[in-house]
C-alpha cells in the first residue's frame, strides 16, 4: 500500500476520534512530535520537583510537609507515567533522560525561577499547577492512546496540588501584614512566568493546522492562556490579592479579560538556559543520575543474587 | 513525509530555538520493562494501568505500588515482564474481527418479541 494511503487511514481514524496505539502505523512526523512533547513534559514533572523540595525541610508545619511530600510524590509518578508513554514510540528511558541532560531536550522554563519564600509554594500549587492543568484537560482527549491515558491519570491528581496550593495562600492572606505581603509578592513573582508556560503566542508558529489537524493539541497557546487569566481574575478576588498587570481588565466585546503583553525577551531567555536556576536545576538532575549509579548498580547485582538464590532453593 | 511541525505545545520548546546540540545515544536501559496490572477490588478484574522499569518482579511490584496505588487504587498487583507480553497486529485486524461484524444475529437485539414478553 502506498503512503498517503496509510496516510489516509491515519487521519481517518483521528478525523473520527479513534485514539492512535503504539502499534498502529503513523506518520514519522507523528510519532517525532509526540515523542518531543510527552518527554519534555514528563521531563517538567521531574524537574519541577526540584523548587518545591527546597522548601520540605523548611514547611512551617508538620501538616505542610506532609502535603508537601505527597505533592512532589505526584510529580515522580507523573514524570513516570509520562515516560512510559513515550517508551511505546520506541525511544528508550535512558535516551530520553540523556536527551534532557545534554540540553536537547527541554522542561517547562517555569522551574527555572527559585522559591524563596514559603508563599512560593502556594503560588506555585495555584499558578503554575493551575496553568499546567489548563493544559492537561485538553490533553486527556490528545489523539495518542498511552499519552492520553496518562493525562487523565494525571489530572485526577493534579487538582488536589491547585487547591492545597491556593488554600495555603488564603491562609496568608488572612495572616500577619508581613504574611499577607509575603502572599502578595510570591503572586506578583509567579504571574507572568506562569502566562508564559502556555508558549509563544499563536502568530509566532507555524503549521499549527497540522498539529490541530492530528488533534495532538485541540486549543492554541493563546486560547489557553487566556482562560488561564480570566479564571485567576476571579480566584485572586478571594484572596483579597491583585494580579501585577495594571492593563487587566474587562473586555465587553470579546467577553473576556484583556491583559498585557509577556516579556518575551525574557521567555527566549529562559528557554535558552539564562534563566535564573537554569543550570543548577539541571545539574542537580545530573548529580542525581551520576550520584544514583551505584544505587541502580546495586539494585541489579541484588537482583541477580535473588535470582541465583532462587534457583538453588 | 516532510511534514515537520513547528507549532509550540505547552512545555514543548523547538530544537532549533533550544540553543543546545544534539547529542545521540545508543546506550540500553538495564532494567527491563515491566506491565503492571491493579485489581481495584474484589470482585473485578485486573487491569492494565502502565508500566515501569525494575530489576526484578519483587522490585516491579514494590514499585507499582508506589506509583499507581498511592490513593488506594488497588488491592492486588500483578507485574509481568513486557516481552512476554504477545499482542495482535492492527493489520491483522480485519481478518481477525471482520467476520463477527455480519453475524447480528448474536445479539439479543436482533429479535423482535411481543410487548407481553417482558424481561427476557
Amino acid at each position: 500500500m502506498p503512503t498517503h494511503d496509510f496516510e489516509k487511514i491515519f487521519q481517518d481514524k483521528i478525523d473520527n476520534e479513534i485514539r492512535i496505539e503504539p502499534k498502529d502505523w503513523m506518520p514519522e512526523a507523528y510519532r517525532k512530535t509526540n515523542i518531543r512533547q510527552i518527554s519534555q513534559h514528563a521531563h517538567s514533572e521531574i524537574v519541577g520537583m526540584l523548587p518545591e523540595g527546597n522548601w520540605i525541610s523548611r514547611a512551617p508545619s508538620l501538616k505542610r510537609k506532609a502535603i508537601l511530600i505527597a505533592k512532589v510524590q505526584d510529580e515522580a509518578g507523573h514524570g513516570l507515567y509520562l515516560y512510559s508513554a513515550c517508551e511505546t514510540l520506541g525511544i528508550t528511558r535512558e535516551e530520553t533522560i540523556n536527551d534532557l541532560h545534554s540540553g536537547k531536550a527541554k522542561y517547562s522554563s517555569i522551574f527555572n525561577y527559585p522559591t524563596i519564600t514559603w508563599a512560593d509554594i502556594g503560588a506555585i500549587g495555584w499558578l503554575v499547577d493551575g496553568a499546567a492543568i489548563m493544559n492537561q484537560v485538553m490533553l486527556t482527549r490528545t489523539s495518542y492512546g498511552p499519552y492520553a491515558r496518562a493525562m487523565v491519570r494525571i489530572c485526577k491528581e493534579e487538582s488536589f496540588h491547585q487547591r492545597q496550593g491556593f488554600e495555603s495562600l488564603l491562609v496568608l492572606s488572612k495572616g500577619s501584614d508581613e504574611q499577607k505581603a509575603m502572599c502578595q509578592d510570591a503572586i506578583n513573582r509567579w504571574w507572568w512566568p506562569a502566562l508564559m508556560m502556555f508558549g509563544p503566542h499563536d502568530s509566532e508558529s507555524t503549521n499549527s493546522e497540522q498539529s490541530m489537524l492530528w488533534k495532538i493539541k485541540r486549543k492554541t497557546n493563546d486560547e489557553l492562556r487566556q482562560n488561564f487569566v480570566d479564571m485567576c481574575f476571579e480566584q485572586v478576588k478571594i484572596l483579597g490579592m491583585s494580579l501585577p498587570d495594571p492593563k487587566l481588565k474587562w473586555n465587553e466585546e470579546r467577553m473576556h479579560y484583556d491583559f498585557g503583553e509577556i516579556d518575551w525577551t525574557e521567555f527566549w531567555n529562559v528557554v535558552k538556559g539564562n534563566g535564573p536556576c537554569n543550570k543548577q536545576r539541571l545539574q542537580a538532575r545530573k548529580d542525581a543520575w551520576e550520584k544514583g549509579e551505584w544505587v541502580r548498580e546495586a539494585a541489579a547485582a541484588h537482583a541477580e543474587k535473588r535470582k541465583t538464590k532462587q534457583k538453588a532453593a | 513525509m516532510n511534514n515537520y511541525i513547528r507549532k509550540f505545545y505547552y512545555g514543548d520548546i523547538p530544537e532549533d530555538k533550544a540553543g543546545a546540540s544534539i547529542v545521540s545515544s545508543t546506550a540500553k536501559s538495564d532494567w527491563p520493562l515491566w506491565e503492571v496490572f491493579i485489581r481495584s477490588k474484589q470482585g473485578l478484574d485486573h487491569k492494565h494501568v502502565g508500566s515501569l522499569h525494575a530489576t526484578d518482579a519483587q522490585m516491579a511490584i514494590e514499585n507499582a505500588r508506589d506509583v499507581y496505588t498511592r490513593r488506594m487504587e488497588g488491592v492486588s498487583i500483578w507485574v509481568v515482564e513486557s516481552k512476554y507480553i504477545h499482542a495482535t497486529n492492527p493489520d491483522e485486524a480485519e481478518s481477525l474481527y471482520e467476520p463477527a461484524t455480519d453475524k447480528i444475529y448474536r445479539h439479543p437485539t436482533f429479535y423482535n418479541l411481543p410487548d407481553e414478553v417482558n424481561h427476557m
